[in-house]
Order: structure tokens, then C-alpha cells, then sequence
């Protein structure tokens, strides 16, 4: 497997320029001429699938959902982060480059993300300028607001909305190219394989999830913007929709697979109400701006509060811990996500969780209701109160909030190199569904930052740069009729048609639930080789189990949410497998991969840089053979590897 | 808690649907309504039959998928709620709950409670957007936005596109979407440019996908869950002039 990262000569500063001028172009006149496959219309696939068509390029644009305006970009609340130094706070693209590499525990790609961070400015004065209407000063400037991992304020918010705010933007830029014809847009279609032309890839074949048509489409290249997979482990912060199926079959035809141990646990979310329960839901990171969190220090307090015997708001000061703030007290509340994570987690373990279930702690609005009045906190995170009063029927304002950690994001994705491309050349990755910029944990608010980075700014430059080294006698050479597109076709169908034909007697939201269940509990917050060891046997028998006895109801050939969820649970189970394989591989603990064997006498993660300083990229190998492991060394010129420290 | 359901099932566009009862015996109080249907979805399954289809994705009230009346009333009882926030507490035990699809001609049945919403696609991609190709823009602070446009174009822009005003007006109209796009960008000043172009076009392509015109009833601001305002409306109305009379004396730039 071919991973060179192709990462440009030169200093880190100039890389990006560089190259950007010694890429070939395509003339405007010729871009008509090649046709560009994205797969997915979030912020990466919106902003693509718009940016190549403005360019003069004729796109093919796909998606599950029944528009392109509801991919799940939308949900992100927060913010997005950029080295604007609006603020005078001492930001810089340098600073923004340093707390990414520093909060992804030094395990992301160097180059990559010192050109996240220079273009980042770019992604707010684009957004600004489709009409994305940001939070603004009474002055009319953009206001700012910090997030966690940092001691700046560069996360720009559009309320609590930020990410619907930036994905309608991208939405209206789509919507104009699909206006003028330049996009051909396919709503509620599944891309179910891609297609390899000598080694290339050329095509893709879905599946109209309204008429259950199988059909092949051919491009001059292919881009994945398919969004991460957090929904293997069925509750997550995720829509119900997303799914790891188109990035996983591409993998299945030979795209390096990277880092897939590496998952964020998001600290703030809404604890688990019951069996019933199909999500979870996060509230915004930016509550921890002004929101305290805290658990009593006594069991007994603790277990009082679940009886519903105690009150919180009495609980007296002394009483409270307020555990972040106790063990981090520079960054305090701000702590990153996956410390955060696991100081909650650790408090209930210890018996101090106060959710019904034993699993929740408390952020707590009341100092800052007191210090800067409720109005001032309404302003803020109105919406957020609101929402989390409506899920939970409890008064945020006069009731601190219960929170717990929850699957939020996937920071291990396809394999790409500096150019976002994959290991299979003319396909490339974008926005969360890549594996470059984050590391092993991401920080808030920089999830928007990559996928319109990606989308607007990276990806129209290399993939232009790939099809003008192709030269324009390909453009176009490779039809839907050639015989490759007839096999995986084939194969597609094939696989439809055993799903449909097992008539075993258990659901596929079940084998979800019991996947979920395996992968929460050996493969998240907290991993051991003998439980992940155990999990891999256990999904191995959950595979022949699907295989021999789900029941898919309904027929093929109509829309079939029965059908769609079985074919991405399938894919859930293999994967699921994959992860577990990678994250015993993997002896170190790193930002969201937290191996008990490895960790600091404070209970800290503990690296090992001298072993593990290296992406872990999975090739497949076959159904029933083990996946080949390959590395690409991390190489740091610029920063120096040091322990974490939040303190 | 036990509830009885009153479900639509109709196979596709083109077949006849009808009303077909279901009992749930066990639903906890603190499911959403779509976690609900899951639960009928899973006993469907368990007796062989097909589960109702419904749109549903994020759960959390922002995607616009879900799109379900809910005893007779878009997004069911709770104001400023999509069905998906909304929480079976909300119900009481041995209540009968109607569900159906939006009923509006533009939105046809696809099965079930699916709908087909892509007109609302459309009206989008015939001018709500304001023209801003990639790498063209000037930095962000430029040019200052006073707080209170900002904010109220914000208002506006909270829009789902769920399409609850288009299923709760007996006129099925989509004023209310449109009116919130066209509001969130003439209100700004990098909308200005294209201002008049984008309502003419706009509202063009509202009528043309057979949406009907606005009577001031004001069903869709009581059902929008993100109480998108009628004011907005009005300013809809006033652009419109605007640009018609511009328009008739060839001034549209």
C-alpha cells in the first residue's frame, strides 16, 4: 500500500503556497469537460461539490437524505475556530496550528494541520460573505467566544446553530450550481461501492433508497465527504442516518483505513433516559464557558440525589467538587474533550454520579446566573436551555444540568495523503470521513474548520491538480458501460439479494443495539487487551449470527428503511471488528484512546512516542483473513513532542 | 404507558392510503415520539410485517426530516417543537394518537409518512442564495452589521425547511418558508446586490410548484418549531413590491 503523504518541501509556513503554484491546472475551458463524483453534501461534499462547479467542472452530487440541507453538519452547535486574533488575544495561525497538534496528543499530521489553520481565516470571511449570519458586537464586528483546549477567543458562533448556519451556507452555494445545471444533484440515493479503472477510481454504484434501482455513475475522480462513524456503537451523538458504509466498502477496494480506534467521547451530553432511547444529544461545548461542573464529594451525598432525597442546589460549597476545575486549574472547565470525558466518568465510578442511572454529573449555571444575571445567560445559550428542558423536562436555569460523556465524533477516517487522497488514486476524502487533521482527539469547534477547509479551499485545488496530471485525453474516457462498473454492480446486488434472503428472526436495529453494547463497553472510554481481545471473538460470532438470522422485512424494491439499516449494520459489525483490532494494536494511551495499561500515575494518558509516533493504516485483506497493518511514520519539525499537560 | 395509534399507510404515490390501528403496551414516558415509533417499527418487524415508514435523522431538531401531524396538527401539540423533541410525557396513558404525513400537493406522498419535499429545494435553488464563489471575499469584518440586523437576519435563518407551515395552511402555501430566506438575505447588506432578482425568482418558482398564496391565517407561524415570525411575511410582501414595480420600469439590475 502506497502511503507516501506527498507532504511539499520547505518550511511549514510556505508549504501550502508552494504547492498550491506548482500544481497543474486545468484551463477553463476544459473543465467542462470532466465530470467529479461527491458522495455526501455536508460542509466538506456541499462546499466541494459547489467550489468544483464554480470552477467550471460538471459535478454528480449524492446523498441519503431527502436534501442536501439536512446532513448532519447541521447539528454541530458550538462554533468554529479560526486565527482571525479579532480579539487581541494573542491568536495566530502558529497558535491555532500548535493548541490542534498539541489537543490532538501529537498524533496528527504536522503539514496538514498548519494548512487547516492558514486557511481558516479564509472559511469565516467565505462564510460571511454567502450571508452566514454570525453572532456580531453592538459595534456590528464578529464576536467571539473560547473553546475548550484553548486560552484564546477565536470560535466564531452563530447562536447556538453555528453548524446549520455554515451547512445552509454551503447548501445555497450547491443550490445555485444545481440551478445553472452544473451539479446534478441525487437526493435520498446510497452510494453502496466504488468503482477501480486501473487501479483508479471512476465511478460509484448506489442505490435509490425511494425505488430500490441499483445504478452506476462514471467520473474522472471520486470524492468521499461521508461523515464519521460514530453509530457503531448505536448511541451516539450522530443522526440516525450516518453511517460508515461508503467509506468502509471503498476500504474493502482498497483504501487504507486509519487510526479507527480513535473516538471522541464528548464530555456534555444528556445521559441515557432508558432501553427505548435511539440518540443521544449533546449540549454545546460553549456551556462550559460560563457552566460549572461539578459532583458531590460524598458517595452518600451522591447516592441521595438519585433517591431524589437531596436536592443539589443545597448541597453546601465544601461538598461540592468541582473536579475539573480541582485538577485542571488553568484550563478548568475548559478542559479538552477527551480529559474531560474521563474526569466525568472517573467521578461516577467512584460512585459520585448523580443520575438516576449512576451515570451523570452536574453543569451548573448558578454562579453565572448570579454574576451576570439570566438574561445575559439566556442570550447566550438560550436555545440550548431550551432544548435540554425539552428532552428533560427539568428547568436548566433553576436546576443545575446532568451531563454525561457520549460518542460524538470519529477522528480515524480513510487514509489520505497532504492532497486528501486517498490510497486508491482519483478518490479523495474530506471532512470528518479522512483521518488527517485531528489526531486522536479533536477540540471544539474545529470540525467546521476542516470540513469547509477541505471543502472550499483544499480540495478544488487537488483535485484539479489530479486530473490535469491525468492530461484532458481522459477526460471523460471511462463510461458506466465499461466491464468493471457491470462486476461491483453485480456484487451489490448480490448483497442486497442475501440480505434480503436470510428470513432470519432478529431485526437489524437489534444486532445494532448488540453491536453498540460491545463496542461502549470494551472499545470506549476506557480499552484493556483483554476486553478488547474478548470483544473481537464476540463480533466475529455477532457477523455469523446477522448473516444466519436477521430478518429484513419489505421488498427491495421500494423504499425500505429496514433494508437500508441492515446493509450499514453489516458494514457497522466488520468495522466494529476493525476498530477493536486497532485499538489493541495500539499499546499507548493518546487523547480518546485511553488503554488502562498505559496510563500516568494521576491516571493520565500515557504516550509512548517512541513505539507508537505513527498513523495505523488497516489494508483489507478478505472476509475471514486479518488486515494487514501499515505505518506512516509522524515526522515533527516544527513542534516538540511533550507530555499533555492542562494544569 | 399504553397508547393506541391511528397510523396512514399507503404503499406509494401512486396507491390509496388508509388509516391502520396499532396498540403499544409499553412506551416509556421519556421517549421521544419517534423513539415511539421505533418501538412499533420493532414489533412490525417481530410480526412480519413492514414498519411504517417515516423521514427522520439528527433527533435533535435542527436537520428538518421529520415531518409528521400529529393529531391533527404539524410536529403534534408542543409549540416551537419538532416531532422529534417532542416527549411522550406530553401524552397520557390509553390516549389514541393520529399520525399522518403532511397533506399539501407540492409534498406527495412517497410511502407511509414520507413525503417528497424537493420543491422546497427548488425554490432555493432559483435565488436563495447570495453569490459569493470561493475565494472571492473580502475579510469578515470589512464591513460592521449592526447587532440587531445580524440578529434579526439570524431570526430568519433559523428556518429547518421541514415544511410544517406548508402542511398546517389550508392553502398549503409556502409564504412563510420563502418569506424567512428572502428576509434572512435582503436584510443583509451582502444580499442587497441581488435583492429584487432573488424575491421575483424566488416567489416565481413558489407559485410554479403549485404552493397557494397567503391569506393571513397565520397557521404556519403557531406550527413552525422554530417560531419563525409572520412579520417576516411582511417583509416578503414589501420586497415583492418593490421589486414588481422595479421590474415594470426595467430596473431590476
Amino acid at each position: 500500500m502506497n502511503l507516501d503523504s506527498n507532504i511539499p518541501e520547505g518550511p511549514l509556513a510556505d508549504k501550502w503556497s508552494n504547492h498550491k503554484f506548482k500544481m497543474k491546472l486545468v484551463n477553463p475551458a476544459n473543465r467542462r469537460k470532466y465530470n467529479v463524483i461527491v458522495i455526501g453534501s455536508g460542509l466538506a461534499g456541499g462546499a466541494v461539490a459547489a467550489s468544483l462547479a464554480e470552477q467550471g467542472y460538471n459535478v454528480s452530487c449524492f446523498c441519503y437524505q431527502d436534501s442536501p440541507r439536512r446532513a448532519h453538519s447541521i447539528a454541530a452547535q458550538g462554533g468554529i475556530n479560526a486565527a482571525k486574533n479579532y480579539q487581541n488575544d494573542g491568536d495566530s495561525v502558529r497558535r491555532l496550528f500548535y493548541d490542534t497538534v498539541k489537543g490532538g496528543d501529537y498524533r496528527a499530521r504536522e503539514a496538514n494541520v498548519y494548512r487547516l489553520a492558514e486557511v481558516s481565516s479564509d472559511i469565516i470571511d467565505q462564510c460571511v460573505a454567502q450571508g452566514v449570519p454570525f453572532a456580531r458586537e453592538y459595534g456590528g464586528m464578529l464576536a467571539n467566544r473560547s473553546f475548550g483546549g484553548a486560552q484564546v477567543s477565536r470560535t466564531f458562533y452563530a447562536r447556538g446553530q453555528t453548524g446549520q448556519q455554515l451547512l445552509l451556507g454551503a447548501y445555497a452555494a450547491l443550490s445555485k450550481q444545481i440551478g445553472l445545471g452544473k451539479v446534478k444533484m441525487y437526493n435520498r440515493h446510497e452510494m453502496l461501492d466504488v468503482v477501480k479503472v486501473d487501479g483508479h477510481a471512476k465511478g460509484v454504484v448506489v442505490r435509490n433508497m425511494v425505488t430500490g434501482e441499483v445504478s452506476r455513475h462514471a467520473g474522472d475522480a471520486v470524492v468521499m465527504a461521508t461523515g464519521g462513524y460514530g453509530n457503531v456503537f448505536f448511541l451516539s451523538t450522530n443522526a440516525q442516518g450516518c453511517n460508515v458504509t461508503a467509506a468502509y466498502r471503498a476500504h474493502k477496494r482498497g483504501a487504507g483505513f486509519a487510526n479507527p480506534c480513535y473516538t471522541q467521547i464528548h464530555p456534555t451530553c444528556i445521559p441515557v433516559h432508558g432501553d427505548q432511547q435511539s440518540k443521544l444529544t449533546l449540549m454545546s461545548e460553549s456551556l462550559r464557558n460560563d457552566g460549572r461542573v461539578w459532583a458531590p464529594k460524598s458517595k452518600d451525598a451522591a447516592k441521595q440525589i438519585r433517591d431524589g432525597k437531596l436536592d443539589p442546589n443545597s448541597l453546601a460549597e465544601e461538598e461540592r467538587d468541582y473536579f475539573l476545575e480541582r485538577k485542571y486549574p488553568s484550563f478548568g472547565n475548559l478542559a479538552p474533550r477527551d480529559i474531560s470525558s474521563r474526569a466525568a466518568k472517573e467521578a461516577c465510578d467512584e460512585g459520585r454520579g448523580i443520575a438516576p442511572s449512576g451515570l451523570g454529573v452536574y453543569l451548573d449555571f448558578r454562579d453565572a446566573i448570579a454574576r451576570d444575571g439570566q438574561p445575559a445567560i439566556a442570550e447566550r445559550y438560550g436555545n440550548l436551555f431550551d432544548m435540554y428542558s425539552c428532552i428533560t423536562g427539568a428547568d436548566p436555569y433553576k436546576t443545575p444540568m446532568m451531563i454525561f460523556p457520549a460518542v460524538h465524533y470519529t477522528m480515524g477516517g480513510l487514509w489520505v495523503d497532504y492532497n486528501l487522497q486517498s490510497s486508491i488514486p482519483g478518490m479523495f476524502v474530506g471532512g470528518e470521513a479522512n483521518f488527517s487533521d485531528h489526531g486522536a482527539n479533536r477540540l471544539g469547534a474545529s470540525a467546521l474548520m476542516q470540513g469547509l477547509a477541505d471543502g472550499y479551499f483544499v480540495l478544488p485545488y487537488t483535485v484539479g491538480n489530479y486530473l490535469a496530471e491525468q492530461g484532458i485525453a481522459k477526460a471523460g474516457a471511462v463510461s458506466a458501460d465499461h466491464p468493471a462498473f457491470a462486476e461491483v454492480e453485480a456484487d451489490v446486488q448480490g448483497r442486497i439479494d442475501r440480505l434480503m434472503s436470510v428470513n432470519g428472526t432478529e431485526s437489524p436495529r437489534s444486532f445494532h443495539k448488540r453491536l453498540g453494547r460491545i463496542m461502549w463497553d470494551k472499545c470506549g472510554m476506557a480499552r484493556d487487551k483483554e476486553g478488547l481481545t474478548g470483544a473481537i471473538k464476540e463480533i466475529q460470532e455477532l457477523r455469523k449470527e446477522f448473516w444466519s438470522n436477521v430478518r429484513v422485512v419489505g421488498e427491495a424494491n421500494s423504499l425500505n428503511p429496514e433494508l437500508e439499516r441492515a446493509g450499514r449494520v453489516a458494514d457497522f459489525i466488520e468495522f466494529g471488528e476493525l476498530m477493536c483490532r486497532d485499538a489493541l494494536m495500539r499499546e499507548e494511551s493518546c487523547g480518546g484512546h485511553f488503554r488502562v495499561e498505559h496510563q500516568t500515575s494521576e491516571g493520565e494518558a500515557e504516550r509512548h512516542d517512541d513505539q507508537f509516533a505513527f498513523v495505523g493504516v488497516w489494508e483489507y485483506k478478505g472476509d475471514d483473513v486479518d488486515p494487514a497493518l501499515h505505518q506512516e511514520a509522524l515526522v515533527y519539525e516544527e513542534v516538540k513532542l511533550a507530555t499533555r499537560s492542562y494544569k | 404507558m399504553k397508547l393506541k395509534l391511528k397510523v396512514w399507510r399507503q404503499k406509494n404515490s401512486q396507491s390509496q392510503g388508509k388509516f391502520v390501528e396499532y396498540q403499544l403496551d409499553d412506551v416509556s414516558e421519556g421517549s421521544s415520539f419517534l423513539e415511539m415509533l421505533d418501538v412499533l417499527s420493532e414489533q412490525q418487524v417481530a410480526n412480519g410485517e413492514e414498519p411504517v415508514a417515516f423521514d427522520h435523522d439528527c433527533r435533535e431538531g435542527i436537520c428538518g426530516s421529520c415531518s409528521l401531524t400529529i393529531n391533527g396538527t404539524p410536529h403534534g401539540p408542543e409549540n416551537g417543537t419538532t416531532a422529534c423533541q417532542l416527549h411522550m410525557r406530553h401524552f397520557h396513558d390509553g390516549q389514541t394518537i393520529t399520525v399522518e404525513p403532511w397533506r399539501a400537493t407540492p409534498f406527495p406522498v412517497i410511502k407511509d409518512l414520507v413525503t417528497d419535499r424537493t420543491a422546497f429545494d427548488k425554490i432555493i435553488q432559483s435565488g436563495g442564495f447570495i453569490t459569493a464563489r470561493a475565494g472571492s471575499a473580502v475579510d469578515a469584518n470589512s464591513s460592521p452589521i449592526a447587532k440587531g440586523i445580524a440578529d434579526y437576519a439570524m431570526d430568519a435563518a433559523a428556518c429547518i425547511g421541514c415544511g410544517a407551515c406548508v402542511a398546517a395552511c389550508p392553502n398549503a402555501s409556502a409564504m412563510l418558508f420563502t418569506a424567512a430566506k428572502v428576509s434572512h438575505m435582503n436584510s443583509l447588506p451582502q444580499g442587497k446586490p441581488e435583492k429584487d432578482r432573488r424575491v421575483l425568482a424566488m416567489v416565481s418558482t413558489m407559485d410554479g410548484e403549485g404552493f397557494g398564496g397567503c391569506t393571513n391565517i397565520g397557521e404556519c407561524e403557531a406550527v413552525c418549531p422554530k417560531s419563525i415570525s409572520l412579520d417576516m411575511i411582511a417583509q416578503l410582501n414589501r420586497d415583492y413590491t418593490t421589486a414588481k414595480v422595479k421590474d415594470f420600469f426595467y430596473l431590476v439590475p
